[in-house]
């Protein structure tokens, strides 16, 4: 399997909430970092990838944010513009703007137009070799299906015209596994994980894509090691004596450290039951499941996403120029 | 009687909103047990997509669109009493659709026609939030029946919370846009629309004619439904804004559904609708942010020596001093953490408290609720009223 920054497109999915974004911009720091020359994009332009690379605001002309990083975020008005000077040639371009809103509208409509407008952007990026590679901040797990699929849809609807013209050529890098990944992103709790097992069937039985790699994020780490437990375990019973020594809040610094180790074993339950889910099928067999583990932060932003690529790193074995 | 049961019982509908993985629908389950438990009559919560274990729990694995009763058995079995009805029902998105195009169309034809369409399930499958409209028909359709004195509904989970406020609204505008009726009107007349002449030069070369046929024989279908659709979904807009309507907003108290919770209760308060509580789930006890405990913490980090771990070791079994002397290093350490997440969450809950006519908190459970005894333990906590506090 092509690891996952020696790729040329690199999706990355998961339900909302997981710090998809983070994770987005962080893979393609240590990309960058280890000397790929790197886009990321942001599909849905709510600004969250700009908030996570420490940018006031991402246009959809790429920036150099740091040597060899480029970030953008998709505009559909923008990539048909784009697309229409490049490939159609329709001298339209003053009226485009009230156009492309009605463009809009029936992309909202008919399946997969907006989507391949997005899609067109990138893999033109990809195809021309603009980049070493496109890490895409994709839609969230409920909507990322039809976006991936959009290619195939729109081969399968439509007879005839530019766009039908244009399907193939894309496909070609979308279904190529040496070319083309997804990482699905989760945290170990039970809605992101179940929902995670789901995307990764889908993904692969409804579109061509290959699923890379499951990322796991805000894992806890392990407190103890075993002889360690043990004596955490039992030191409540010691509570008067760590009280008279440290003073009355020593209940709360033992009840602290239960609270992140019960979440930390429901959360390592729930990954235990994804890695069975996934490995149940023979495809997915050798899907490495990646963690990231949980940075205690007052907010996401510049600082996380440095140290989620330094873990990324350590974790993909890459080394950082 | 608690704030909560005072919500529950002046209400004849209670939306359960929030982002996605917050634990509406077990909330949304919870509620429906407390009013089981203080009224009489029909309660139906109405649930989207629940957790697998809950929905075991609840007898959902063969619940469809129709309601089915939890038996009283079933409580006694978990020690609760109740004195009403507990119906659940489950959303299922995709047999709504196919309902709705039954329900609004003008005839058989009709209705075959767009059954059979082959963009019929590309486009139902993603027309824009089509999910949270559905939600709220169902809703409507259960209200007119009278048949359920409560309906509680466990919102689907949506990125944009307000997209279920606005979700009958853009379907009107959808059946009044003029794409709509660009679309739809005869081929040749549209040639010679001069407006729409850039547009369908573009969308032509674009797209292909062919394929602009296709969807607009699918509208032309589908706007035959029109005037069905449109005065159900005024319908369905009056009784969200209706004052036997309340919202209770759930959220953690991490950054983004934090921040989504706020944006929606203000949305609501904007809009004139009634927003009955916010539910603060999954919070860490107030007391990890305190003084008391932060002071512990510091004492710990800054002792000298092992002689604390020494004496401790004493009462422990005479385990190894250098071990126990690690373990309450990392105490220290790791109480820092956790102690920031509840600063933070502190405050967010001081933000959201103050959007609210009532706030309520559930703590951060060991383990998830799968069962209905889990529930009446839920069911306690929220009737403990934290506004007060």
């Amino acid at each position: 399997m092509t690891a996952l920054l020696d790729l040329r497109m690199l999706w990355v999915t998961g339900k909302g909430g997981v710090g998809k974004t983070s994770i987005a911009a962080a893979l393609a720091k240590v990309a960058a970092l280890s000397g790929r020359r790197t886009l990321v994009c942001e599909m849905d332009a709510k600004g969250a990838l700009a908030n996570a690379l420490g940018e006031d605001d991402l246009g959809f002309e790429p920036t150099e944010v740091s040597p060899n990083l480029f970030a953008m975020t998709m505009s559909t008005e923008d990539a048909l513009r784009e697309y229409l000077r490049l490939f159609v040639k329709i001298p339209l371009i003053g009226r485009i703007s009230p156009l492309a809103k009605t463009f809009d509208f029936v992309a909202d409509a008919a399946p997969g137009v907006k989507e391949i407008l997005g899609i067109g952007k990138l893999c033109f990026e990809v195809r021309e070799r603009h980049y070493d590679l496109v890490v895409i901040d994709a839609e969230a797990s409920g909507h990322v299906v039809s976006q991936i699929g959009a290619p195939r849809v729109i081969a399968d609807l439509v007879q005839v015209g530019l766009v039908r013209d244009q399907t193939q050529w894309m496909l070609d890098i979308l279904d190529d596994p040496t070319q083309t990944g997804v990482a699905v992103v989760t945290t170990p709790e039970e809605l992101p994980v179940t929902e995670s097992a789901e995307l990764v069937q889908r993904l692969t039985s409804e579109t061509g894509a290959h699923v890379s790699a499951v990322i796991a994020n805000r894992v806890l780490p392990m407190l103890f090691d075993r002889r360690e437990q043990a004596i955490a375990e039992q030191i409540g019973s010691t509570l008067p004596t760590l009280t008279a020594a440290i003073g009355a809040g020593a209940p709360m610094v033992l009840e602290a450290a239960r609270l992140t180790d019960a979440r930390r074993r429901t959360g390592a339950e729930h990954l235990r039951w994804l890695q069975s889910e996934l490995h149940r099928d023979a495809q997915h067999a050798d899907l490495p499941i990646v963690t990231v583990p949980e940075l205690f932060c007052r907010a996401p932003g510049g600082r996380v996403v440095s140290l989620i690529a330094d873990g990324l790193a350590e974790e993909l074995d890459i080394g950082l120029a | 009687m608690s704030n909560l049961d005072n919500l529950l019982a002046s209400r004849e509908m209670v939306l359960v909103a929030g982002s996605g993985g917050v634990g509406k629908t077990t909330i949304a389950a919870a509620m429906g047990i407390a009013a089981a438990q203080r009224q009489r009559g029909k309660i139906l919560v109405l649930t989207v997509d629940p957790a697998r274990r809950l929905a075991a729990a609840l007898g959902l694995e063969e619940v469809g669109n129709t309601p089915v009763r939890i038996m009283p058995a079933v409580f006694k079995q978990a020690g609760l009493k109740v004195r009403g009805q507990l119906w659940v029902a489950m959303l299922d998105t995709k047999a709504g659709w196919d309902e709705l195009i039954r329900c609004h169309a003008p005839n058989k034809q009709v209705r075959d026609a767009v059954l059979a369409n082959p963009l019929y399930q590309n486009i139902t499958s993603r027309f824009v939030h089509s999910h949270d409209y559905l939600a709220m028909e169902q809703l409507h359709d259960l209200h007119a029946t009278g048949e359920f004195d409560l309906v509680i509904v466990d919102t689907p989970p949506s990125r944009n919370a307000l997209s279920i406020l606005d979700a009958p609204g853009r379907m009107v505008d959808f059946f009044g846009s003029r794409l709509l009726r660009w679309l739809t009107v005869p081929y040749r007349s549209r040639l010679f629309t001069v407006a729409s002449k850039p547009f369908y030069q573009v969308a032509d070369r674009v797209l292909g004619s062919r394929f602009l046929q296709d969807i607009a024989e699918f509208f032309i279908l589908f706007q035959a439904m029109e005037s069905g659709f449109v005065k159900r979904a005024r319908s369905v807009e009056a009784l969200l804004a209706d004052a036997r309507t309340a919202f209770v907003v759930v959220t953690t108290l991490e950054t983004a559904p934090a921040h989504e919770a706020r944006f929606l209760a203000q949305e609501l308060l904007k809009r004139n609708m009634t927003l009955g509580a916010i539910v603060a789930n999954r919070v860490l006890p107030n007391e990890l942010a305190g003084a008391a405990a932060a002071g512990s913490a510091e004492a710990l980090r800054s002792r000298s020596g092992r002689e604390l771990a020494e004496a401790l070791a004493a009462q422990l079994d005479e385990a190894p001093v250098a071990v126990i002397d690690t373990v309450l290093s990392q105490l220290a350490e790791r109480f820092d953490d956790v102690a920031l997440v509840a600063a933070l969450e502190t405050e967010r809950r001081e933000e959201l408290a103050s959007l609210s006519p009532l706030m309520l908190d559930v703590p951060w459970l060991s383990g998830e609720i799968h069962d209905i005894a889990g529930l009446g333990g839920l069911v306690d906590r929220l009737r403990v009223d934290s506004t007060e506090i």
